[in-house]
């Protein structure tokens, strides 16, 4: 090869290498714009996503907030203490509400706790065993199962008017506007959360618990009885203080089967008074709002209250099944 | 001999365990038998169309339709959804991709917290906040208390319950998914866009469809701000926007102010509207079922 041709050989390449920079710089110019672009795009949608994000936040937090605020101008012990009035009065307090509302907790979650956690330990420890088989067993599981999802969709006023009809009503049973009556239709309510929730903390038990204790020859109800639900407890417990902030805040039910009394009940066939049932009367017949938002207050506070023992729970759930 | 006992003991408390496990069904069962019971003398004295589609409620008159109590119903929950969904799905997303954890760690409890506030307590805040603004509207006949409200307040009441469930829907994306689309040079928004809301769409529509089902079946906040006057829910005068400012009356609300006090073909008119309400919600909520189910499928 003479030195010429190398020179041209070299210069044909430099140049082809300088035309291919070229081009590339041109095709990185407009990537670069595109990027840009896209990343402009991002920041404004972003943008609109932190807007509605924290607005959601905002609003939900506002409506406390204001209950919050507003109610705590009234609230003093006397107002906690108090017994109210009654009628179309606004004097008084809340002092019998509260104890009612206790009431109907402890009735309620006592009726529905032992049935939503039997049920639960039937669906998962004895029903799993039947998947993919058939027959009347089998059959009548997954009919269990469409009952507790049908259940978790009925909205509470349901409840209420089949209460009203089986309970409260003569041609019922009829108990009458009681807590009994309310309590009994309340459970109904709430016995979907207390199944769901147990289920969900059975199946989080691991299943090398069960295998020891069977393989030490426990029978299976020993077996869930001394391994299983201990171990899945602080898991029903948050289900069960769940439901009872259902039905602190539950009214419609109530709103039907209690009768609406301010008298404190002295059995259970008496009619009552809840917090949020009172709420409802101060502030639609009596139309005493600043009274309305105490008990709104004294509301909120209790559930978060109720959430705050929830998370306490949930997370030595946790720590406890790590830990093990 | 004790070892039999024993077995014996494990069986009995088996058929316990199944009774218990039996009894949310025999409730759906009580329920049905009870309210249809109670509603078919209506049904079959006033008539099915006449009740359906029957716009006046005169208990006095022994008049008895409810279909201003279910457009009623469909105005207030199709408000709500309008007002609500933007929001709850774009708070969805937010805590979902955009949130840090900080932030995330703190709303969730706080929307989860929000979910369980009593429904009296929002009912109270639409009465003494939002009756009063909606008032300030000049337009005659406008009392505050109607559509507007009440869509408003159910919306802040559907907010936490489809926020949540579609925030779940949106996390149970593959993470594959998310990561294809990323090494292939899109950015986050339009991994978000193209890949991650296509591939979470039936969980999102099963969210928004709960939500429905909540707001079709709420109560005590409604009847607290929504008015209750059995009317068409029609405007107030020439401009079709005035429908909003219509006081109505809602299927649910039909039933909780007048069960205590009714008698004889009322009452019987009022568990006929406990049946339609079954009903219709049953249906929204085996669809948003359907829609659920098909995606486990997919996946």
């Amino acid at each position: 090869m003479s030195p010429d041709t190398m020179a041209v050989q070299k210069k044909t390449l430099l140049a082809a290498e300088e035309s291919s920079t070229v081009k590339q710089r041109t095709i990185t110019r407009r990537q670069r714009a595109n990027i840009a672009r896209r990343h402009l795009v991002e920041k404004v949608a972003f943008g609109f996503l932190w807007l509605t994000g924290l607005i959601a936040i905002a609003v939900l937090l506002i409506v406390a907030a204001y209950v919050i605020v507003q109610g705590a101008k009234v609230i003093n012990l006397d107002f906690l203490i108090t017994r109210p009035r009654g009628g179309l009065s606004a004097e008084g307090g809340i002092s019998t509400t509260i104890l009612t509302t206790l009431y109907v907790v402890l009735l309620t979650v006592g009726i529905a706790t032992p049935l939503g956690v039997f049920a639960a330990i039937y669906l998962v420890e004895y029903a799993g065993e039947m998947q993919g088989r058939t027959g009347l067993l089998p059959r009548l599981v997954s009919v269990a199962r469409f009952g507790v999802e049908t259940l978790a969709g009925v909205p509470s006023i349901i409840f209420g008017l089949f209460g009203y009809a089986i309970f409260v009503s003569a041609k019922g049973l009829g108990f009458g506007f009681s807590l009994l009556s309310g309590s009994l239709a309340c459970a109904c309510l709430i016995l979907p959360v207390i199944i769901r929730a147990s289920e969900e903390a059975l199946r989080a038990v691991p299943r090398s618990y069960r295998e020891g204790s069977l393989a030490l020859g426990a029978t299976q109800w020993q077996t869930v009885w001394g391994v299983v639900l201990p171990a899945a407890a602080p898991g029903i417990i948050t289900g069960i203080v769940l439901s009872v902030g259902r039905v602190v805040s539950e009214t419609a039910v109530f709103y039907v089967t209690l009768g609406g009394t301010h008298h404190l009940p002295t059995s259970v066939m008496q009619g009552g008074r809840t917090m949020a049932m009172h709420l409802y009367y101060l502030a639609t017949e009596t139309r005493a709002f600043d009274k309305a938002m105490g008990t709104g207050a004294v509301l909120v506070v209790t559930i978060v209250l109720i959430n705050l023992m929830i998370n306490y729970v949930s997370r030595r759930v946790t720590a406890g099944l790590n830990g093990r | 001999m004790m070892r039999n006992m024993k077995y014996i003991v494990d069986r009995g408390i088996r058929v316990v365990l199944l009774i218990s496990a039996l009894a949310s069904i025999c409730i759906v069962f009580l329920i049905l038998l009870f309210t249809v019971r109670e509603g078919l003398p209506a049904f079959q004295e006033i008539g099915l169309t006449d009740f359906l589609l029957g716009d006046v409620w005169r208990p006095g008159a022994e008049q008895y339709g409810i279909l201003a109590m279910i457009l009623g119903s469909i105005c207030v929950t199709v408000g709500a959804i309008i007002l609500g969904v933007p929001f709850a799905l774009g708070g969805a997303v937010f805590l979902a991709e955009v949130a840090p954890t900080w932030v995330r760690s703190l709303v969730r409890p706080a929307v989860e917290l929000l979910a369980g506030i009593p429904s009296v307590v929002y009912g109270l805040f639409g009465m003494v906040v939002l009756v009063p603004l909606v008032r300030q509207i000049p337009v005659p006949g406008n009392a505050g208390f109607g559509l507007l409200a009440a869509s408003i307040v159910l919306a802040v009441m559907v907010l936490p319950t489809i926020t949540s469930i579609a925030e779940d829907a949106i996390r149970a994306v593959p993470r594959e998914y998310k990561e294809g689309s990323l090494a292939l040079g899109a950015t986050h928004w339009q991994t978000i866009v193209g890949v991650i809301l296509p591939a979470a769409r039936s969980g999102i529509i099963a969210a928004v469809i709960l939500g429905v089902g909540r707001a079709l079946g709420e109560t005590m906040a409604m009847i607290m701000v929504i008015g209750n006057s059995v009317v068409m829910p029609k405007p107030l005068n020439d401009n079709p926007l005035t429908i909003a400012l219509r006081a109505v009356r809602t299927l649910t609300g039909n039933i909780a102010v007048e069960i205590r006090y009714a008698t004889g073909l009322q009452e019987n008119a009022i568990f006929a509207t406990g049946v339609v309400l079954f009903v219709l919600i049953m249906l929204v909520n085996s669809t948003a079922r359907l829609v659920m189910r098909e995606r486990i499928k997919k996946t």
